[in-house]
């Protein structure tokens, strides 16, 4: 059997038979994620010609959650990461630095301010010569606009303000620009996906497009999307930003691991969004 | 003279066969088709210590990918890998440990790691730290593990 085959057969097994335990017969693919009852979500597209047949079918994270999980995230009264949302909706308006600004006073209202800006993310950013991430162009912001403190990529107040500006692009299809200046670095990315680390010699690819929706010990792989982050882990009940989990997944397969903001993990970053590109941004998903 | 001296304390305790008759990783011998017929240590490996092993997350971690009827009473085992129950009636001891050793030897690209190798490691690390390895001759496991597991799988009957 091809992979693709393999893969296809492995996820009718799963769907049909499932594996004993009612938890264990996920991924449900003709589950649907409509959000408050009214947003339609896309979580299951084409994969692009530039994946190369890797995948047969891109699907959201969502469908490889249990129902209970699932359902958490399609009502945004028992999604838990509303509350960091609210969090990153009152930093928006408040002043901070010696400028006396804040994000309101360049950027208006945050629903049309930053409306799809979450999709696009990471960018080639033209003026800095970079790929930049969302975080980028926070931190640039507060330094250089508002005379304010870098966050660090990994806390609170940087979660909160990118799940705040993830959720105004909640239902827009993910669409990083993957040509033109972005492409070295989506070359990059490329490699760091297929490159088997650490003592463990396992790439993304071993995992989320060779086994997704087996099981990892407890663990249910899925693709390894980006279009919910920040996402909220229950176990943790905190926002995971996209390069945490991107280092722990590097770091799991026992290897030196890339640091948090580096060059390579957003040249990873926007290698991994463009496999999801088509998916529907989730912004804030749940995770278990 | 100081250098060498860390260097030798520090070949000691990653590899103690340099104090016993252990076989270090790069002078394993396989056969073609993945097969190490001669024992890691000479020592006979003991199934129970290769239970723990083979279960415990930070060693083998063998549960992470392997239904057996061996460590039916643990909680979720994964599926990545085939299920080893009766394995012991599908491949000589030989085999075993070569796959132990380094499946890739028997199965081409295999997901599966290799505990006992020190080869083509890309960015090798601390454990689960995510920071650089202190020792680039750390194995997974170390030879008598090998050794304790394959005991345990010996037992992998058809019934077990
Ligand atoms: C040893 C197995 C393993 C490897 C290798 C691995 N991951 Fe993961 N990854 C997981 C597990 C387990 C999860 C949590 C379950 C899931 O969503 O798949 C996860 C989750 C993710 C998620 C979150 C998906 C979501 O919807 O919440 C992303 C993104 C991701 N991984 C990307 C990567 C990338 C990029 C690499 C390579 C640098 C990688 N992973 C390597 C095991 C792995
Ligand atoms: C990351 C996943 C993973 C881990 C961890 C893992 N294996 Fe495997 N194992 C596999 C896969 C996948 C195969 C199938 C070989 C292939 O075709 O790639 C396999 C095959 C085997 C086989 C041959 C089984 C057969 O019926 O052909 C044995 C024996 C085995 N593994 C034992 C172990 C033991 C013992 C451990 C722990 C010390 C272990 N494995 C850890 C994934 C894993």
């Amino acid at each position: 059997m091809t992979t693709r085959a393999k893969k296809t057969a492995v996820l009718a097994a799963v769907m049909t038979v499932g594996f004993g335990g009612a938890a264990m017969a996920e991924p449900d693919l003709d589950a649907k994620l409509v959000i408050n009852d009214e947003l339609e979500m896309t979580t299951i597209v084409e994969p692009a010609p530039y994946l190369d047949g890797a995948l047969d079918q891109v699907i959201s994270g969502w469908h490889f959650r249990d129902a209970a999980t699932r359902a958490m995230e399609m009502d945004d009264f028992e999604n838990p990461a509303m509350n960091f949302v609210e969090d990153g909706l009152a930093a928006w308006d408040a002043v901070d630095g010696t400028e006396g600004k804040s994000c309101a006073s360049c950027h208006g209202a945050i629903e049309e301010g930053m409306r799809g800006v979450r999709a696009v993310m990471p960018k080639y950013n033209e003026e800095a010569g970079d790929l930049w991430s969302l975080e980028e162009y926070i931190n640039d912001c507060r330094v250089n606009r508002m005379g304010a403190e870098a966050w660090n990529w990994d806390k609170t107040p940087m979660k909160v303000m990118t799940a705040a500006i993830g959720v105004q692009s909640r239902g827009m299809p993910v669409n990083v620009a993957i040509d033109g200046p972005a492409r070295p670095y989506w070359e990059q990315g490329k490699e760091m996906f297929y490159a088997r680390t650490g003592l463990l010699q396992m790439s993304c690819a071993s995992c989320h497009e060779e086994n997704y929706g087996n099981y990892i010990r407890a663990d249910h792989l899925s693709q390894g999307h980006l279009n919910g982050f920040p996402t909220l882990r229950l176990k943790k009940g905190s926002l995971v930003s996209t390069h945490n989990r991107l280092f722990g997944c590097v770091r799991d397969t026992r290897a030196e691991s890339y640091p948090k903001g580096s060059a390579e993990l957003k040249a990873l970053e926007l290698y991994v969004a463009s496999r999801g590109n088509g998916l529907s941004v989730e912004t804030p998903a749940v995770r278990p | 003279m100081r250098t060498l001296f860390a260097l030798c304390a520090a070949a000691v305790t990653a590899f103690p066969s340099i104090l016993s008759a252990e076989t270090m990783p790069r002078d394993v011998m396989f056969s073609d088709h993945g097969e190490v017929a001669e024992s890691l240590t000479g020592v006979p490996g003991n199934p129970e210590e290769g239970f723990k092993t083979a279960t415990t997350k930070s060693l083998g971690n063998c549960v992470a990918c392997h239904v057996a009827n061996g460590w039916k009473d643990l909680p979720f085992p994964g599926n990545i890998g085939p299920d080893l129950t009766g394995v012991a009636h599908r491949y000589d001891e030989a085999h075993l440990r070569g796959i132990l050793v380094n499946s890739k030897k028997t199965f081409h690209e295999t997901v599966m790691p290799a505990f006992y190798n020190v080869d083509d490691i890309i960015r090798p690390g601390d454990r689960y730290t995510g920071k650089p390895a202190k020792s680039l001759d750390v194995t997974i496991l170390t030879a008598q593990q090998i050794e304790d597991i394959l005991a345990l799988l010996m037992t992998f009957n058809e019934d077990h």
